[in-house]
């Protein structure tokens, strides 16, 4: 063991010596039994839970600054005034009665070699397998002008909390007859169909509360997640409200600037009456600290384990990871956590990863009572998730009555994976 | 949609602008097939000339690897005020043009 021995691991030595002398034959299991998880989102979380619940005796430390964790999926609907923040917060208490060690505190340096990771209070902890769900943080070189300073101004929204009420704020705030623009980076980013949504429920606030406004779209991509579903909902819903800037109209972003309220397209430049700016992103920044994020940002995994391509023993989940063709999503980051958690469990038992087979659901929202989805499964192939049979999207032509129960269902996922992860 | 441009308004003597330029096109590859096994035939932009107050300052070759609606950024510097004029010539007789002004103090 690497690690600087403290009373709980010296017990866990012991322990483990005498499992050793017992059953010489999984020798591996000696130094085993500590997992750390950094990052209690989605992934975090139900990584923690599903180690926890596969083997009682395993030490599973979860480190995360917020006391509260705050949902981005059906963040979109407390813009839109639809639902209360409250709705959208979970605690960590189950996860401590579980038996898991949460510590409330940031993680701030990672030493591979040693196998330690160092909170913000000087805390250290020992580890055999590291995983990290740190999520997503801004790319802001690759958006200048865009700084925390522009994100009070010109709010992202993109990871829920006070960014969702500043953007809703000024929502309500804005008179009719504005313009309201979301600027959408390149993939990849977390959850490619979301801006979207948002662009659909803000337009729905926008024609009950202040019918003359619009919503402008500016556009790193030419595509997109469920376009057609998007696009017919909005005609059908929405008439002309929301305008769409392509990437091949000039809809890149290039630049902003906060004082000004001014978007800076290839080609145009735009002063919105609210600017939702969602900026370029990458992995988390402990990701980088801990050398797991390669020059994309994004960290590169054996599919297989999650372990990271760039150090050893160290696993990478949720939106973090580089994973080929598996969406950033809460379900997929949940889905990966699990995974992440057996294939730790049998590497720490010297047995063979098995090969997972991961679903990933996403429902959005368009409008009060009118959803659709999206259901992938994903295996590995070579570096990446490739998907593979078994998958579904909503058919773009259905009757309203399918999109208002997609749209119950929508709840109903929500119910239920956040009661996995947090209840 | 035409073409789009992007050339500074106005620009200091001497100084190095950037110029971008995009058109919609289809730039179909010529090595494509339908569903029922015919040959698509080959539509691409083959070039893109800029002239600046008459005299060509950057001129590009396209190719079947380039994709649709062909995106080109360049520099050039602000010698006097004038007209930019923008040509893409391609397949089918396809031609297209336009041209932006710039004041140099």
């Amino acid at each position: 063991m690497n690690a600087p021995v403290t009373r709980r691991n010296a017990v866990l030595g012991i322990t483990a010596a005498a499992t050793s002398l017992a059953a010489p034959s999984i020798l591996r299991a000696q130094s085993a039994g500590r997992v750390v998880v950094v990052g209690g989102g989605f992934g975090g979380a139900a990584c923690a839970r599903a180690l926890k619940r596969v083997d009682t005796k395993l030490q599973v430390t979860l480190i995360e600054p917020n006391n509260i964790f705050i949902s981005c999926p059906f963040s979109n609907e407390v813009i839109a005034g639809l639902r209360e923040i409250e709705a959208q917060q979970f605690g960590y208490d189950k996860l401590t009665a579980q038996g898991i060690s949460v510590v409330a505190q940031a993680a701030t340096t990672i030493d591979t070699q040693k196998r330690s990771v160092t909170a913000a209070d000087g805390e250290a902890f020992g580890y055999d397998h590291l995983v990290l769900s740190p999520g997503i943080d801004f790319h802001v070189e690759a958006l200048p002008g865009y700084d925390d300073a522009a994100s009070e101004k010109m709010p992202h929204g993109w990871k829920a909390g006070a960014q969702t009420l500043l953007l809703r704020r000024q929502l309500e705030a804005m008179a009719d007859g504005g313009t309201v623009a979301i600027a959408i980076p390149a993939n990849p980013l977390r959850c490619p169909p979301a801006p979207y949504e948002r662009a659909s429920l803000i337009a729905h606030y926008l024609k009950t509360n202040k019918p003359r406004s619009k919503v402008l779209i500016l556009d790193a991509k030419d595509s997109f997640s469920q376009q057609r579903l998007f696009e017919k909902a909005w005609k059908e819903l929405y008439g002309d409200m929301i305008d769409r800037v392509a990437l091949s109209q000039g809809g890149r972003v290039t630049s902003v600037d906060a004082a000004t309220r001014t978007i800076v397209t290839e080609f145009g430049n735009y002063t919105p009456d609210v600017a939702n700016v969602i900026p370029p992103q990458r992995a988390g920044r402990i990701a980088e600290i801990a050398g797991a994020a390669d020059a994309t940002g994004w960290c590169p995994i054996d599919p297989v384990t999650f372990e990271s391509k760039l150090v050893k023993n160290v696993h990478v989940i949720g939106d973090a990871c580089l994973g080929g063709g598996i969406p950033k999503s809460a379900s997929a980051a949940s889905a990966q956590g699990r995974a992440c958690a057996a294939a730790i469990v049998n590497l720490l038992a010297g047995r063979a990863p098995e090969t997972p087979r991961l679903t990933g659901v996403c429902y959005n929202i368009v409008a009060p009572g009118y959803g659709f989805s999206l259901a992938g499964n994903y295996q590995p192939k070579g570096d990446i998730f490739a998907e593979v049979e078994g998958g579904a999207t909503s058919p773009v032509d259905a009757p309203r009555e399918l999109r208002a129960r997609e749209a119950i269902e929508a709840e109903h996922w929500f119910q239920s994976i956040t009661a996995d992860t947090f209840g | 949609m035409a073409a789009l441009i992007n050339v500074p308004a106005k620009a200091k003597r001497g100084e190095i602008i950037e110029i971008r330029t995009l058109t919609s096109h289809i730039m179909e590859t010529g090595f494509r097939h339908t569903a029922a096994g015919a040959l698509v035939p080959r539509d691409i932009i083959t070039s893109f000339t800029c002239r600046y107050n008459g005299t060509e300052i950057f001129r590009a070759d396209l190719f079947p690897a380039i994709a649709a609606n062909p995106y080109l950024s360049f520099f050039t510097v602000a010698k006097d005020s004038g007209k930019f004029e923008f040509e893409w010539i391609g397949d089918n007789g396809y031609s297209s043009t336009a041209s932006v002004s710039i004041l140099v103090e």
